[in-house]
């Protein structure tokens, strides 16, 4: 039986990642509520509004089922606001901004500035054999990781995809460039 | 997302970590990581926290909401940059900003004070009754306003990355709304089921768009942008209908600050908006919410904002 992927569906780019998911032939299924929390064997959390999305976990009551299926090792790759999610500690956030702290790294919210400091570049990360074109969308900045967080590429020395046992979570949109190879590996060490 | 020419010529050009700003591929990006949220109407930086505080994902900083515009007329123009950059003072989310039809004399404005989003708006008196502005030569990206296919297509030819019905703002009726959205969905079915070629000439020609651009929703059978819903929303019913017509966020103008309860209304649409499919959270989040905005019936009004824009 094949792994059923969940996209967390509250807000933001989760069509973008399913569409990828689907297409590397993965059962995708969103997931809005604790029920559909319950059915899925790995998760994506979306770029999006960090603090519209910390809002709406706790007000479809699935911060306390996905911090659990989180700490009993479910597989979960989260992108830009995910990453802010999942990470330790945050800073320049909401001060009622929930924090997953599944990924020992301190992020700033929107450290480059506005929309008109967003960005593509090429990075090089750690396993690919060519560059990986990404997309930094008011993106966060990782201002510390700790030793157990392995650092899969940065950009400009600053991290910019990081591991943390079966966590992954990147700074930038590996949904949008129409590279699938971040989605593949995910799919793979499933 | 579809493939933009320029975006890979932006691409290529930036090479290896030579970062690329105002690419089409991020400006359309920021519009994709708003799906599913509310942007909503302050004309106060107090406002612009009651929204985030209600789990807005962006603002629209503007004087006055679409309603007291039409109660109490004149001349529409941009806000004063001070109110705007009060609002980003005020909030971590994305602020939006609206400038007039063809007037990218305010839009250059708006982009020096680094606004995240513009909204080329029929809400505000149009400056050119000709021209658009061209917003390929922004960094920022621009979201504009279409009753119709033909006009979504005419404004992504000239650089919008955003694509929002326009209804008839400062109403409180949907009933404008969801006439746009259909007809923008429809035609978009028409043409992704055309049989040749000589059909999608024929479509550029009667919907006066480019041909470039219905040859891509052929291909993809979607618009090339997000399509988001603008116009009288005004309960979290209205926001669930627009987003089951197929919009992908919305806007929500006059319906927050003039209801009774602007928090509770804004929380509500904010939910409606994430669980659109589902009547069991709707009906529990729609309960007791106190009055809606008043709202106007079209048939009585003198000025249509819909009717702006060619």
């Amino acid at each position: 039986m094949k792994p059923r992927i969940g996209v967390l569906a509250l807000q933001g780019g989760f069509a973008a990642h399913g569409a990828i998911l689907d297409k590397l032939g993965a059962r995708t299924d969103e997931v809005r509520t604790p029920r559909q929390l319950a059915e899925v064997d790995a998760l994506v959390m979306p770029g999006g509004e960090s603090t519209t999305m910390s809002m709406l976990l706790e007000r479809s009551e699935l911060l306390e089922p996905l911090s659990e299926r989180l700490n009993a090792g479910m597989a979960v790759l989260g992108t830009c606001a995910g990453m802010i999610l999942l990470a330790r500690e945050v800073v320049d956030g909401r001060a009622d901004q929930h924090s997953l702290g599944m990924v020992d790294i301190t992020v700033r919210r929107n450290a480059y500035g506005t929309q008109i400091e967003s960005f593509e570049a090429d990075i090089d990360v750690d396993g690919l054999e060519s560059p990986f074109h990404a997309v930094f969308i008011r993106a966060p900045v990782v201002e510390r990781a700790g030793p157990g967080v392995e650092v899969l590429a940065r950009h400009e020395e600053r991290p910019v995809l990081c591991r943390s046992g079966r966590v992954t979570v990147a700074a930038f949109h590996p949904e949008l460039s129409g590279d699938e190879r971040l989605h593949a590996r995910f799919l793979a060490d499933l | 997302m579809s493939a933009h020419t320029e975006t890979s010529a932006a691409g290529a050009a930036a090479g290896q970590n030579r970062p690329a700003t105002g690419t089409t591929l991020v400006k359309r990006g920021l519009a994709e990581m708003l799906k599913g949220g509310v942007i909503m109407d302050v004309v106060t930086p107090e406002q612009a926290r009651i929204a985030e505080d209600a789990g807005a994902v962006s603002v629209m900083a503007l004087e006055r909401v679409p309603a007291d515009i039409r109660a109490h007329g004149g001349v529409s123009r941009m806000s004063d940059p001070e109110m705007i950059q009060g609002v980003q003072a005020a909030v971590s989310i994305p602020v939006m900003a609206k400038a007039r039809i063809g007037h990218f004399g305010e839009a250059q404005i708006l982009q020096a004070l680094g606004v995240d989003y513009v909204d080329e708006s029929e809400v505000l008196t149009p400056a050119d009754e000709v021209h658009h502005i061209d917003k390929w030569a922004f960094t920022v990206p621009f979201v504009c306003g279409a009753t119709n296919l033909g006009e979504a297509l005419r404004r992504i030819g000239e650089g919008a990355c955003m694509i929002r019905s326009k209804g008839e703002a400062g109403t409180g009726n949907i009933v404008e709304a969801v006439r746009h959205l259909r007809s923008i969905t429809g035609d978009i079915r028409r043409i992704a089921a055309a049989g040749d070629e000589a059909e999608l000439f024929e479509w550029a020609k009667q919907l006066r768009a480019p041909l470039p651009l219905v040859q891509e929703i052929a291909d993809t059978g979607v618009l090339p942008v997000p399509l988001f819903c603008a116009g009288g929303i005004a309960t979290p019913a209205d926001a669930s209908l627009v987003m089951q017509l197929g919009a992908e966020a919305v806007f929500v103008g006059s319906g927050i600050f003039k209801s009774s309860d602007p928090p509770k209304m804004a929380s509500a649409i904010v939910e409606a908006v994430t669980h659109f499919r589902d009547p069991d959270i709707l009906a529990k989040i729609s309960a007791g919410l106190g009055k809606a905005m008043a709202g106007l019936e079209t048939a009585a009004l003198t000025t249509k904002m819909a009717e702006r824009g060619w």
